[in-house]
């Protein structure tokens, strides 16, 4: 089944499906996502978080979806630290995707909570990483970054808060793996613009302040060709010694 | 400036401080009584920006005459309302006045705030002032001519606005007359559902189709054709009021907002009274807000053929074969908000998906996936075949109709 929808996806030898409208999908990717769903099709609904996660599923699918207009990243195994932070700053103004922000305006802390432990529960494969980057100059740096990061500016290792497998750490670091490098690209320069912000102190814009564009795409090709990991879990944490404070959004209750 | 300006104005801003500052504490009970007016009357609707401190302002509110930035209504001495004492305050929910003696702009719904009696003003005012004082600048409001001309405000106001003050109606029930007060008053329900004239006044007769607002239609509440709750029993319309969903019926876009922010926090009883003044409201048919460019009689084959194809594709598995529902999914047949004469909102639906909001009563919502991958024609198709299948006596919609908007 998950073949079918790799093919599906990627139109063949990696070929992106043309996008034609707003959110991201086209009629295959949707009749595929869809006919993945044991819920969705032939069966009635039923009364489970399932079927209320519907809506995510439509657009990112399992393992994401790659599309001309954005990628729409995996949420499957994410930490739910992380993925109610996400739907939180959607909320509240922090990330602009319409889509998202139409999904979740009036959606309560408890309900987004349960959404995100749905998705972080859930362990799905990853799809095959991308080749490394030809050029030699740009691998390098891209490790060097990852690895060790670039202390003369201030720079950390994605590793060291990301988790050395680059799987994520909990509760509320997500893994990078598994995604194209232009989505990691857009990410960063999404951080460095501004576009897309976390609670304060917002820890990933001030790193990406400091990454010229070559390092984007040098740690951005470097991450999407690792390969994945046979555990691709979320390290236990939190990191002992974070090399700068990240702010998060209250858990509901608190 | 001048020693003597400056001696002036010292003496203005002392005067001004001090008679803020001399108001005794607020009782608990008044304060609470103010948090639960302050929801009804959704203050943080405009005065509270997403992601933004409580009341400090900032909310860009879209209008016919341009945009409004929502200002900070916090303590705060400098940036918000403290130094405004109650009578300030009144003034302005009452009167529609700035502390300074301007006239405000109706973008705040004062002219439904000024049938509020004097003492929920003052328990919100309590309120407020129980809250810790932010400080944030106002940004200033981006609008065109005439508009952007603040005297002409209140030229306005003399010619559009009579501060009202609400009396019982004794031939009513309490249920009634507390459902009327909150409906016209704090509620401000005609804010949305009534279409305003080139002045932005609404027509208070209730003749007048719903009204335009962020690319949704807000249905009128005088035909119960639209959103009107004459048809419904007491009971129902309570129900969507307060949980923001009662069987087929379910609020979404702009009223999704509201029932989030407000509406789901109405006691049971101010609920039943609210939809029992909308139950009793003259039921007419109002005029059609859009006119819908015919669709071929000679076409509609064809159209109907392509939108049960695509509804046996998209749609039936969570709104059933015959448009009857699931647990998961409304009816949509005999759901009235999918053939009103406007398309709008069952486009809007069917291209941006959504949940309902989740409340105390529906805290778990089922939600809608996009498809807004449909292209116009088949979006057309779609809404047509959903509008006049299964008993529902909707228009066809033709793609010309179907253009975004946004």
């Amino acid at each position: 089944m998950l073949s079918v929808l790799k093919a599906a996806y990627s139109g063949g030898a990696g070929k992106v499906l043309k996008q034609r409208r707003i959110c991201t999908l086209s009629w295959r990717t949707v009749v595929v996502a869809l006919a993945l769903l044991p819920a969705a099709v032939g069966a009635p609904p039923t009364d489970s978080m399932e079927q209320r996660v519907q809506p995510c599923i439509a657009c990112h699918g399992e393992q994401g979806i790659d599309l001309e207009s954005g990628y729409v990243p995996r949420l499957h195994g994410k930490p739910a630290g992380y993925l109610y932070n996400q739907l939180v700053n959607f909320r509240e103004g922090r990330r602009n995707n319409r889509a998202m922000v139409i999904m979740v305006s009036h959606l309560a802390d408890d309900y987004l909570w349960e959404m995100a432990e749905y998705f972080a529960t859930r362990d799905v494969p990853y799809p095959p990483p991308a080749s490394p980057p030809a050029n030699a100059q740009l691998a390098t740096r891209g490790r060097i970054l990852a690895t060790e990061g670039d202390p003369a500016r201030d720079i950390p290792a994605c590793q060291t808060c990301h988790g050395e497998r680059l799987t994520g750490v909990l509760p509320n670091t997500p893994g990078l793996l598994g995604l194209p490098s232009h989505y990691l690209a857009a990410q960063l320069g999404a951080w460095r613009a501004g576009t897309r912000e976390a609670a304060a102190p917002d820890c990933m814009h001030a790193i990406a302040e400091r990454l010229t564009g070559m390092d984007i795409q040098a740690v951005s090709l470097w991450i999407a060709a690792q390969p994945v990991p046979a555990d691709t879990s979320p390290i236990a944490g939190p990191v002992a010694e974070p090399p700068m404070e990240c702010g998060s959004v209250p858990l509901p209750g608190q | 400036m001048s020693m003597r300006m400056s001696y002036l104005l010292t003496l203005v801003l002392a005067g001004a401080l001090s008679s803020a500052a001399a108001q005794p504490a607020a009782a608990p009970e008044q304060v609470a009584r103010g948090e639960y007016l302050a929801r009804i009357g959704n203050c943080a609707g405009c005065h509270t920006a997403p992601g933004g401190a409580d009341f400090a302002g900032g909310r860009a509110i879209d209008s016919l005459f341009g945009t409004f930035y929502a200002p900070n209504i916090t303590a705060d001495a400098d940036t918000g309302i403290g130094r405004w004492s109650a009578d300030d305050f009144w003034q302005a929910m009452h009167n529609g006045k700035r502390a300074d003696g301007s006239a405000m702009y109706p973008a705040c719904p004062y002219p439904n705030y000024t049938h509020v009696h004097r003492e929920d003003i003052d328990a919100i005012y309590a309120y407020l002032r129980s809250l810790p004082p932010v400080q944030q600048q106002n940004r200033a409001h981006e609008l065109s001519f005439p508009a952007s001309a603040r005297p002409l405000v209140s030229l306005w106001q003399w010619l559009f606005f009579k501060p009202g003050s609400f009396q019982d109606d004794p031939s009513q029930t309490p249920a009634w007359n507390r459902g009327a007060y909150l409906v016209q008053g704090l509620g401000h329900c005609s804010a949305c559902h009534a279409e305003r004239n080139a002045f932005g006044v609404s027509r208070g007769d209730g003749s007048a189709p719903g009204a335009r607002i962020r690319n949704w239609y807000a249905p009128s509440l005088y035909s119960s054709a639209e959103a009107g709750l004459q048809a419904w029993p007491v009971e129902k319309g309570a129900a969507l009021l307060r949980h923001g969903k009662a069987e087929e019926a379910s609020a979404m876009g702009p009223m999704a907002d509201v029932v989030f922010q407000s509406l789901q926090y109405l006691t049971e009883a101010d609920a039943m009274a609210m939809a029992t003044y909308l139950h009793a409201l003259p039921d007419h048919d109002t005029e059609p807000a859009v006119r819908l460019l015919p669709v071929r009689q000679a076409d509609l084959p064809a159209v109907m053929q392509r939108g049960q194809k695509i509804y046996e594709e998209h749609c039936q598995d969570c709104h059933g074969r015959d448009g009857e529902g699931s647990l998961a999914a409304p009816a949509l047949a005999g759901n009235r908000a999918v053939v009103l004469a406007d398309p709008t909102n069952l486009l809007n639906v069917i291209r941006d998906g959504g949940y309902p909001p989740s409340t105390g009563g529906n805290p778990r919502p089922y939600g809608m996936p996009p498809f807004g991958f449909l292209n116009d024609v088949e979006l057309a198709a779609l809404a047509t075949y959903i509008r006049t299948s299964w008993g529902n006596a909707g228009t066809p919609v033709s793609s010309a109709n179907v253009t975004r908007k946004d």
